[in-house]
């Protein structure tokens, strides 16, 4: 029940509800306060004009500016890409073997890098680039490179891939399978061999005899490894697919060798070089000097 | 005029079947005058005056407070005080401050691009945050003891509203004239001469404005860089839509709004309303000694009948808000204390004593009211509610001071890589990653030393430092004024274990200031 009186003490009109005695006072709103409401109801009615607004059944409002979050993305994308142009457009004219003489360049490459390894990468290789001795795949970090680690050689790999089919200049290598080829004994003694190479068994000399008759062509006397065949080192700590008797022995007697996709094709050229400097930059790149009096790189060794 | 519940014919809204001016006839109390069916009715009665005719509306317009000009103590004390505070706002951007070859030489300088923080000899970093917080927070304790203290003083003199709004009071007064004047102007109709008048006022508004807008960008840049770019129309366009926006705000604040920022918009009155307390220094009216009002000859006819007030209203017109403060304490009065000069003149010149209106604390008023006598308001000062503001105050000041005199320009931080959280290298060494930062807060380039220490065997190499010349220790040099990041390699030979370890950074200076980080080394579980 409304009832509207003025209030004695103020002389202000009351809103004309009642709680318990209490009123409220119908005071004006000042002048300005007004105003500015009023100026957010047109700018209201005027955001709804230009801009979409009503949800209709499939769609909202267009609005007259044309104004969409798409557009302004695809917009604001642009820009991105046009100020990164340059770097790209100096990126596609460096060589790969020259990018580490430009540290800013390099650094933006790895940036780059970092980004593109996230999105391409870590489904094998995993978020840091850590690996899986579990499953075969590389740890990108360490200082043991099975194709080489300077920056010509991961880009080379990136761009080619390991074990591509209907690429002929893809990394590829062979280990035949010796299942059958050792009794249970044999396959022991040659199993020592390879743990002594790195010191972590003794060997007996017909291990060393096997070793020597089936597997030195590829990867060593001494178990350097082969970087040209893929043919990892043997006679240091880190393996590919485990250190355990029993992990070794599975590789000899039914060898798993790993594919990698080759990149080329699939990303842009300048993207799989930001790649290979990422990778590189990762703490185990090697420049092309260190490869060169590195002794531990047997490249045609032969007994 | 029977049923207050019947609509009118043609409905709407009809004030004058409900509304009744109830102030005139009944002296019941309101409430039950509602509460009671009877009451209500018989405020209905036709005989009693009605405000059919009152007009609905939606708004309260303003009413233009026309102060009058007044010469006195206080307001003498706030021109000194405008002065100083214009002065300062003007004038502070234009002082230099030599820092060498690598800093900017302006004194003080907020520059937001390389996040540094100018004040003559202090430099404060993005980090350092907490100096500016630490200002804040005495900011607002400062205002708390000044309001339980002396009561709305800083509204009254120092607050920017004020400061301004008494700048375009004087620009009024100067160009329309004193009250009466500008009252006269207000009403006359719009004259070519008027326009001309109002023109050339707002004007002087603008150019106030548009002063203290651009005073304000010479805080975040070179001054006189800013100055020059900016009227070749190559600052950049934040600094226009800055000065535009601070030019608008301040004509419309000061210049028009005035008075109704500190009653409607300004939520500090109803805080300090919630401070002060009857130890608090306010401005107060002291009506057992002016009441009742009588002129100075009606006085004179009946001594002894009326007070002191003699009814002038010049209180009333030199108040900057347009508050009458015989009313008693209200939310408008900023305490400016305008009135109480123009009451000591009135007094003085009908000969009776000052201070009908005065500072005064409401303790001390119901002490003199009884008959007590008035005490200084300088002791108001030292109580335990200001003396605890004072040293919470003072504390957090000091604590700041001790801070500032004893930080560091040498910083580490390290993160450490966790994803891998360790590596085994070829040769059996296992290897951990950090990015170190190194930050250099002095404005020349500083050599630094970086030492593993407390990891046994534990060598470091960077992404600069090759492995090769992987060491304990290492040297690397970090810009002037800059932050630079290492990433940092440690490795530890065959067998490490996972552990605690310290970097030590060391600048190779005569400071040789050091800083410490203590950090994790992870090692693979042996089998
Ligand atoms: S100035 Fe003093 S005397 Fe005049 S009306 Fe105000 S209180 Fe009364
Ligand atoms: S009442 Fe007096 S002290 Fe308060 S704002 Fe007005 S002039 Fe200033």
């Amino acid at each position: 029940m409304a009832n509207k009186r003025i209030d004695e003490p103020t002389g202000t009109r009351t809103v004309g509800h009642e709680w318990d005695g209490i009123e409220e006072l119908d005071t004006p709103l000042p002048r300005w306060w007004l105003w500015t409401f009023y100026l957010t109801v047109v700018f209201a009615i005027g955001y709804v004009i230009a801009y979409p607004a009503w949800p209709m059944i499939d769609k909202a409002t267009q609005g007259v500016l044309g104004w969409t979050s798409r557009g302004q993305l695809a917009k604001e994308m642009t820009a991105a890409d046009q100020a990164r142009a340059t770097m790209r457009e100096q990126l596609a004219r460096t060589p790969i073997e020259r990018l580490g003489e430009d540290s800013e360049l390099m650094q933006q490459a790895v940036a780059g890098g970092a980004a593109a390894f996230r999105v391409n990468c870590v489904q094998c290789h995993g978020s840091g680039a850590a690996g899986s001795q579990e499953l075969g795949y590389p740890n990108l970090n360490d200082d043991d490179w099975l194709w080489g680690g300077d920056l010509k050689a991961i880009h080379y790999t990136l761009t080619h891939g390991i074990r591509q089919p209907g690429d002929d200049e893809t990394r590829t290598s062979q280990m035949p399978p010796f299942a059958g080829a050792f009794d249970n004994a044999q396959l022991d003694q040659l199993v020592d061999h390879v743990l002594s190479l790195s010191g972590k068994a003794e060997s007996s000399r017909a291990g060393a005899q096997l070793y020597a008759d089936n597997c030195v062509a590829c990867h060593g006397a001494s178990g350097g490894g082969n970087r040209e065949l893929g043919a990892p080192r043997l006679n240091d700590a880190i393996w590919l697919r485990g250190s355990s008797r029993e992990a070794i022995k599975r590789q000899i007697l039914d060898p798993r060798m790993g594919m990698m996709p080759k990149w080329e094709g699939r990303l842009d050229p300048v993207t799989v070089k930001m790649l290979a400097a990422y990778v590189h930059s990762l703490g185990g790149g090697e420049d092309f000097i260190e490869v060169a009096k590195d002794p531990e790189v047997e490249v045609d060794e032969q007994p | 005029m029977s049923n207050p519940d019947d609509p009118k014919p043609g409905g709407g809204r009809d004030w004058s079947v409900v509304v009744e001016d109830g102030v005139a006839k009944t002296n019941e109390p309101v409430s039950s005058a509602v509460a009671e069916p009877e009451a209500a009715t018989r405020r209905h009665e036709p005989h009693e005056p009605s405000r059919e005719h009152l007009p609905e509306r939606l708004y309260e317009p303003r009413k233009a407070v026309h102060n009058k000009r007044i010469d006195g103590p206080f307001r003498r004390f706030k021109w000194l005080v405008m002065l100083v505070t214009l002065g300062i706002y003007y004038v502070t951007p234009w002082l230099r401050w030599d820092r060498g070859p690598y800093a900017p030489d302006q004194a003080v300088l907020v520059d937001l691009a390389n996040r540094r923080f100018y004040m003559f000899s202090i430099e404060i970093w993005p980090h350092e945050f907490y100096f500016v917080a630490g200002l804040l927070i005495m900011a607002g304790i400062g205002l708390f003891l000044v309001t339980s203290a002396v009561g709305r003083a800083w509204c009254g003199y120092a607050c920017p509203q004020t400061v301004w709004t008494d700048l375009f009071q004087h620009v009024d007064r100067f160009v329309d004239g004193d009250r009466n004047a500008r009252v006269r102007l207000d009403a006359a109709p719009w004259t070519w001469g008027k326009v001309m008048r109002r023109a050339f006022k707002w004007s002087i508004y603008l150019v106030i404005g548009f002063w203290t807008g651009g005073a304000w960008i010479m805080y975040f840049a070179d001054a006189p860089t800013l100055v020059h770019d900016f009227w070749r129309g190559e600052a950049a366009p934040v600094a226009y839509i800055t000065v535009a926006i601070l030019t608008l705000t301040t004509v419309t604040l000061g210049g028009f709004m005035r008075e109704q920022v500190c009653i409607y918009m300004c939520p500090w009155p109803r805080i300090q309303t919630a401070m002060l307390d009857e130890k608090s220094l306010i401005v107060t009216y002291k009506d057992w000694r002016g009441e009742p009002r009588g002129s100075v000859k009606k006085a004179q006819k009946n001594p002894g009948q009326f007070g002191d007030c003699i009814d002038c209203t010049q209180c009333v017109q030199v108040c900057p808000t347009g508050i009458d403060i015989r009313e008693g304490p209200q939310i408008g009065c900023i305490t400016c204390a305008l009135c109480i000069d123009a009451c000591d003149k009135v007094m003085k010149d009908i000969g009776r004593p000052r201070g009908l209106i005065d500072y005064a604390t409401l303790e001390d008023c119901e002490r003199e009211a009884a008959g007590g006598e008035p005490k200084s308001p300088l002791r108001t000062l030292m109580r335990p509610r200001t003396i605890a503001y004072f040293m919470i105050w003072a504390g957090i000041g000091g604590a700041l001071l001790f801070a500032l005199g004893n930080r560091s320009h040498t910083e580490l931080t390290v993160a450490p890589d966790r994803n891998p959280p360790f590596m085994l290298l070829s040769d059996g060494s296992v290897r951990n990653s950090y990015t170190l930062k190194l930050r250099n807060m002095e404005s020349r380039p500083r050599e630094m030393e970086i030492a593993v220490e407390g990891l046994a065997g534990g060598v470091m190499w960077t992404d600069t430092i090759g492995r090769d010349e992987a060491s304990s220790v290492q040297r690397v040099t970090v810009p002037a004024d800059l932050v630079r990041q290492v990433r940092a390699y440690v490795a530890v030979p065959e067998g490490a274990e996972s552990q605690q370890f310290t970097f030590r950074v060391t600048s190779l200076d005569a400071q040789r200031e050091t800083d410490t980080v203590q950090t994790r080394f992870d090692a693979p579980e042996e089998e």
